[in-house]
């Protein structure tokens, strides 16, 4: 664990606690995109390759991209006249309360049952590969349905308002 | 087929990348100032004042007429005529410019005024170096950097100094044929005039 | 093949010198040192090799375009032009870092730096040689195309922080067709995957490296393996914003696209991280199709296999050049059609070939049916998509 684990946790919560923070939309969506990348340095630390370099691939090189070219589209890159923080702020302390101690429940009851000095399996894309054909191939048959009908839906979309605004 | 013409370019393009190192037509870069082309024979840049024989100065053909500066569009000729006159080169004593100068900062090479010059005494030049950074009178050429010799007018023209040359010549014949004519009828004239003749009415036929 | 054990030792000794220079150079520090020094010194010839070659690209695309266009390239700096980037690289560190007053300034910056480090981070995983590939990974195409995904972050943070209508369109227009052509770079690779098992790029070339009658196993010479070499370098020309495709930052349409209001050593980055890109993605095309290292006859494996690795790249390089010096700008729309109408269901239906051509056998049969169907779709897309055009000389009605 040591300090690698430190580090990373402190740019991802840094990357986070800027994208909350900024007044700038595009300047939050870059931090935000500095989170990203933390996490996948947190794959990467765990020896998880697949899942961090897919993340940056996906995250950084599309997600990021798509939240860059939303704000611009709209006109969402106009400062906020009263500040980014609400006026009913302390509503989200017991909402965050709450979700903090499910999750925290949830990790640690996990964790008793895993012995903690078992070693980490050694995975390669290979295992992946099988894993994904073999024993999850429903969810991954139904992930593809459900990007194929969001890109026919996105195509849909467009050609409606290019009819309408011919 | 589809790719058809991006492969018939790219053959193109290739033929001129291996062309460019064996032939000349498929390389036509010239590199100034190490390489020139060689100037054609009608080319024209400014004027130059056309002088026969050694001197530069009781050479020049130029009598002062002052019809180029008179037709040259720009007006950027400018002459002073002399005082005295001096023979030209059929003998006839003329004027001749004591000062000549041309502004080539204002000249346009249009050439007119080698076209209406009577003497054949201005002409065009092909030299184009002539750049200078002295900007108060480094373009305005005075007649002695305007006088050139007429070698040299046959060095860059040959084919208009031929023929200038071929006509000047018979004008000149022309002339000392004629002055001869005048010099045997007035030698003539003279000898029957002095030697008083027997029978009058022969002197008053000839 | 029977060559004598001095010209063996020789050309293997020739093949491993920078490993062995390494090994020398390090076996005087403590054990616990080494890999760690190992990487750095590895990492320093990277970041010296490709900026070096970066150079010499350079006046070769100046010269070869040059006498492409029946005239001379730079000749005057250094014999023959060759010291033309150092000429270069002074003028760019000795002028003015202009960064407009309402320029977003850490943005501004971060762009150019981004980029380069991106790209850099490319070369890790490419193997240059018989084992000299600085990072063997078990996932190394997915890391090189998720280094190449972060390029795009970097155009827009460059269009963006400029606060310039042009160089906001020109990151737009940059980001749609980097996008649009990433997914036919990766759906390219996709098939050299499905034959060879396997993501790690050490692996891909050693499938590779094996030779049948005395010719190579390369993937180029089979026939899914062409369409999609060819589908990957239409792919890796349009990713890095080279001509044909060089509509971002065409010279002559939108001022120059992105990078209007980067000026000095900025824009020497930008220039050097779209040159280093060309580079990392013809290494990774000369790895996936080309064979990598390998050598094209097996006599040739006296040669030493870097000297393969780096041919290969730079013919790639002179492909580009060529193309460069050939091919009109394509217009935006244009680019698009062209991506999404032809090469990416020309790309999936070779992803099909490759399936069956993995699953039809070893034999004949395969070569025939895979050629016939990757040759008949050419043809029937060629078609169908010119089928309106016209492109005789335009014929002019007057009124009469």
């Amino acid at each position: 664990m040591g300090i690698m684990f430190y580090l990373i946790a402190a740019i991802t919560l840094a990357g986070a606690l800027a994208a909350m923070t900024l007044k700038h939309l595009v300047h939050a969506a870059l931090a935000v995109t500095v989170a990203f990348a933390g996490l996948a340095l947190f794959f990467l630390n765990l020896d998880a390759q697949f899942a961090g370099f897919a993340q940056i691939l996906v995250y950084i090189g599309a997600v990021a991209i798509l939240v860059v070219f939303a704000i611009l589209l709209t006109r969402g890159s106009e400062l906020p006249k009263d500040g980014v923080f609400s006026r009913t702020w302390f509503v989200g302390l017991p909402v965050a309360a709450g979700i903090f101690a499910v999750l925290g429940w949830a990790v640690i009851a996990s964790s008793k049952a895993l012995p903690s000095d078992a070693p980490t399996p050694a995975v390669n894309v290979h295992d992946i590969g099988v894993a994904l054909v073999g024993r999850y191939v429903l969810p991954l048959e139904i992930l593809a349905l459900l990007l194929t009908a969001a890109t026919i839906g996105a195509v849909m979309v467009a050609l409606h308002e290019k009819e309408r605004a011919k | 087929m589809l790719g058809e013409g991006i492969l018939k370019g790219m053959a193109e393009t290739a033929r001129n990348f291996a062309g460019s190192y064996v032939s000349k037509e498929r390389l036509t870069t010239v590199e100034y100032p190490e390489q020139r082309i060689p100037t054609v024979e009608n080319a024209r840049v400014f004027p130059f004042l056309v002088y026969d024989g050694p001197d530069s100065q009781s050479g020049l053909r130029c009598v002062a007429c002052q019809i180029c500066e008179k037709e040259c569009p720009p007006k950027c000729i400018f002459i002073d005529k002399s005082a005295d006159k001096k023979p030209d080169y059929v003998g006839k004593p003329q004027f001749y410019p004591a000062k000549f100068d041309i502004d080539i900062s204002v000249c346009m090479s249009c050439q007119i005024c080698v076209e209406v010059c009577p003497f054949e005494a201005i002409k065009m030049d092909t030299q184009f170096e002539l750049a200078t950074d002295d900007r108060f009178g480094g373009l305005l050429l005075d007649r002695e950097q305007l006088a050139k010799s007429n070698e040299y007018y046959h060095s860059i023209h040959p084919t208009e100094a031929t023929e200038v040359d071929s006509r000047l010549a018979e004008e000149k014949a022309k002339a000392e044929a004629k002055a001869t004519a005048a010099a045997d009828a007035a030698a003539a004239k003279a000898a029957a005039a002095s030697t008083p003749k027997p029978n009058p009415p022969a002197a008053g036929g000839d | 093949m029977a060559t004598s054990p001095v010209v063996e030792n020789l050309s293997t000794n020739l093949d491993q010198i920078f490993i062995i220079t390494r090994d020398w150079l390090t076996h005087f520090l403590p054990a616990a040192w080494r890999p760690a020094v190992d990487v750095v010194l590895s990492v320093v010839v990277i970041v010296c090799v490709f900026p070096g070659l970066f150079a010499l690209t350079t006046v070769f695309e100046r010269k070869g375009l040059g006498r492409i266009q029946n005239r001379l390239g730079p000749n005057r700096t250094g014999p023959f032009g060759f010291f033309q980037p150092i000429a270069d690289g002074i003028k760019s560190l000795t002028k003015e870092d202009i960064v407009p007053a309402s320029a977003d300034g850490v943005l501004h910056f971060l762009a150019p730096v981004i980029l380069v480090v991106a790209v850099f981070m490319g070369f890790a995983v490419l193997p240059m040689g018989r084992n000299m590939v600085l990072v063997d990974m078990d996932a190394g195409l997915l890391f090189f195309f998720a280094m190449g995904a972060s390029t795009e972050l970097s155009v827009f943070m460059a269009g963006w922080s400029s606060r310039n209508k042009y160089s906001l369109l020109g990151a737009m227009r940059a980001i749609a067709q980097m996008i649009s052509y990433e997914v036919v770079l990766l759906l390219s690779s996709v098939s050299v995957v499905m034959i060879t098992g396997s993501l790690r790029l050490t692996k891909i070339v050693d499938a590779q490296n094996q030779y049948s009658y005395g010719l190579p196993h390369w993937y180029i010479f089979t026939p899914w393996g062409l369409a999609a070499f060819i589908m990957y370098a239409i792919a890796a020309t349009a990713e890095t914003n080279r001509s044909p495709f060089d509509l971002p930052e065409g010279e002559s349409e939108l001022v120059a696209g992105y990078h209007t209001e980067y000026s000095g050593f900025k824009f020497a980055l930008f220039f050097l991280g779209e040159y280093l890109a060309m580079f990392s993605i013809s290494g990774l095309g000369t790895t996936l199709f080309l064979g990598g290292w390998s050598a094209p006859l097996e006599v040739f494996n006296v040669v030493p296999s870097w000297i393969w690795f780096f041919g290969k790249v730079m013919m790639s390089i002179f492909v580009f050049i060529w193309m460069r010096g050939t091919l009109p700008r394509l217009r935006q729309d244009q680019l698009m059609n062209f991506a999404w109408k032809f090469v990416l269901p020309f790309t999936l239906l070779d992803l099909l070939v490759t399936a069956m051509w993995r699953f039809m056998g070893e034999g004949w049969l395969r070569w025939v049916v895979s050629t016939a169907i990757l040759a008949g779709a050419y043809v029937l897309m060629g078609r169908v998509s010119m089928y309106r055009q016209h492109f005789a000389p335009r014929k002019y009605r007057y009124a009469d």
